[in-house]
């Protein structure tokens, strides 16, 4: 067990869409440089999970806790916790009608206000780690799915978020361009960046997360390192979702 | 290598020139037919006209090259009118339609009232009848005697916009809507504000996405600011009104018919290519 506060902590977190209870009181905790991988059947909350603990959603019940402030109290700064948590879709990321550049730098300049040049200058920065700088300038749409994932990525972390959520985001890629997304998310843990990622990618999660998180119909079924899970499930129910993976 | 990349005209294979030529020989084939048509068509009508036992009072009463070189200097001095409510009606719709159709597609509790106002506006402007729209504005609100005389041209402005707005609300509304919730979401987790998000973000695609169809409207209000001629604006209509009723004689009309038609063939043309090329870059991005 890691001390100190976690980076976030989800007590007892309970979300209904009408009569659906999509969660059913989730406990989590994710510490400084962890990566948590949340697996579990289409449908069973991941996404939902996700949406909630960035604020788009609102929870019906329990507590979230961001470096240890209640950000799920009505009386936070909404778009200030946002600004202070990272978030990547399946899709529809990036913001096809401003350029590749623009949109890394969007959130730098419009809310933490940095001056244009300096925006840009990081800006470039993160576009050349990613091998793309030459495509600052072009629009979103020039780029293949891979490269606007990984844009997506360094844009999400362009303002130092205290945690990334990742919400499956290579699984509207063609099978040859999820490799260089995933390198890219393994770069971003070994610069210790704070990770909590829902994932259908079994051998990534297996080789990348320091904790897995198995949902099923919206409870956490079971979770411990990728070792027991994958190797030695103890629960019935996550030997036969990963059977059915297998299959 | 797809197709359309060919750009070497030397060494064609024997079966693409007979392709061709067959190809050239249709079209020459349709532009034959096309034209011979449209002359039948053409004379038909004539003969139609002609023989007609009024066509030579008509003739007169509508299209006497006197009394057009008449009206048209008094008719275009109107038209001015015209243009000025136009591009002041314009800017007004643009304004008041974005409010309504940001409203409308809001989901704030507070903003709860004003929902439900704006889309009574909205259900009760666009089934109104334009004119029926400048009468209640045009003698309902001096009837009021609240601002003292207001001017008929900003009175028809007024109407106009007020008439538009309904109507492009919802064009802007339908763009709001297409635009993928992740987009909202992405821009919400940067840490932008609502109306930043509104602003930067959804208002410049959902605006992009309607293009054609606010064109569209905007080459229809064209001719609908010759409306404001029953408030009694000396405009275009009006102008060509008052010579009609000293002469008896129709040409008028046709002068101000024929400026609002030169007036609006721009936009239409512009509109036209603007389409045409959104279409083709559709086709484009699909079938990458
Ligand atoms: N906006 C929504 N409105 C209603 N139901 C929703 C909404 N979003 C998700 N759900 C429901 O919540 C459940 C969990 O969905 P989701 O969190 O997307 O699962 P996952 O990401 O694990 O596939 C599903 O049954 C889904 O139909
Ligand atoms: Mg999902």
């Amino acid at each position: 067990m890691m001390g100190g506060e976690p980076v976030l902590r989800l007590e007892n977190i309970r979300k209904r869409y009408g009569k659906n209870e999509v969660l059913k009181g989730i406990d989590l905790s994710v510490f400084h440089h962890e990566v948590i991988a949340l697996i579990g059947a289409s449908g069973s909350g991941k996404s939902t999970l996700l949406k909630c603990v960035n604020l788009l959603e609102n929870i019906d019940d329990g507590q979230i806790f961001l470096s240890g402030e209640d950000i799920s109290d009505p009386r936070v700064d909404e778009d200030k916790i946002r600004g202070k948590i990272g978030i990547v879709f399946q899709n529809y990321n990036l913001f096809p009608h401003i350029t590749v550049l623009d949109n890394v730098t969007l959130a730098s300049k419009k809310v933490l206000k940095i001056p244009k040049a300096q925006a840009e200058e990081k800006g470039m920065e993160l576009l050349s780690r990613i091998g793309i700088a030459q495509k600052a300038k072009v629009y979103p749409d020039q780029l293949s799915g891979g490269q606007q994932q990984r844009v997506a990525l360094v844009r999400a972390i362009a303002s130092n978020p205290e945690i990334l959520l990742l919400d499956e985001i290579t699984s509207a890629l063609d099978p040859q361009l999820v490799g260089e997304v995933l390198d890219l998310v393994r770069e971003l843990k070994e610069a210790q960046t704070t990770i909590l990622m829902a994932t259908h990618e079994m051998s990534f999660a297996k080789s990348v997360a320091d904790e897995i998180v198995f949902l099923e119909n919206g409870v956490v079924a079971e979770k411990g390192p990728p070792s027991q899970i994958f190797d030695h499930p103890e629960k019935q129910s996550t030997k036969d979702f990963l059977a059915r993976l297998k299959a | 290598m797809p197709a359309s990349k060919i750009k070497s005209y030397g060494d064609v294979s024997r079966v693409e020139l007979d392709r061709r030529a067959f190809r050239k020989k249709q079209s020459k084939k349709s532009a034959l037919i096309s034209c011979v048509s449209l002359i039948a068509f053409a004379s038909a009508i004539y003969l139609l006209l002609s023989n007609s036992t009024g066509w030579e009072k008509v003739r007169i009463a509508f299209f006497s090259p006197e009394y057009f070189l008449d009206a048209l200097p008094v008719v275009f001095e109107g038209l001015l009118k015209n243009l000025q409510i136009l591009i002041f009606a314009a800017s007004g719709v643009a304004v008041l339609a974005t409010l309504i159709a940001v409203v409308r597609t809001s989901r704030s509790a507070v903003l709860f009232p004003l929902r439900v106002l704006a889309s009574v506006y909205t259900d009760i402007f666009r089934g109104l009848p334009m004119i029926i729209i400048l009468y209640l504005i045009g003698f309902g609100i001096p009837g009021l005697r609240i601002f003292g005389r207001i001017d008929a041209g900003l009175l028809g402005t007024i109407a106009i916009i007020i008439g538009y707005s309904a109507y492009v609300a919802e064009v802007i509304r339908a763009g709001i809507e297409a635009i993928h919730p992740s987009q909202r979401a992405a821009a919400r987790s940067l840490g932008l504000s609502h109306s930043q998000t509104m602003r930067i973000i959804i208002l410049p695609q959902a605006i992009r996405k309607v293009v054609p169809a606010l064109m569209n409207d905007f080459v229809s209000m064209q001719k609908d600011v010759g409306l404001v001629s029953v408030l009694g604006v000396i405009d275009a209509v009006r102008s060509a009104q008052i010579m009609v009723a000293k002469t008896y004689n129709f040409t008028p009309y046709i002068a101000a018919g024929l400026l609002f038609i030169l007036l609006s063939l721009p936009f239409i043309r512009l509109t036209d290519w603007y389409t045409a090329k959104l279409r083709k870059r559709e086709q484009m991005e699909g079938a990458v």
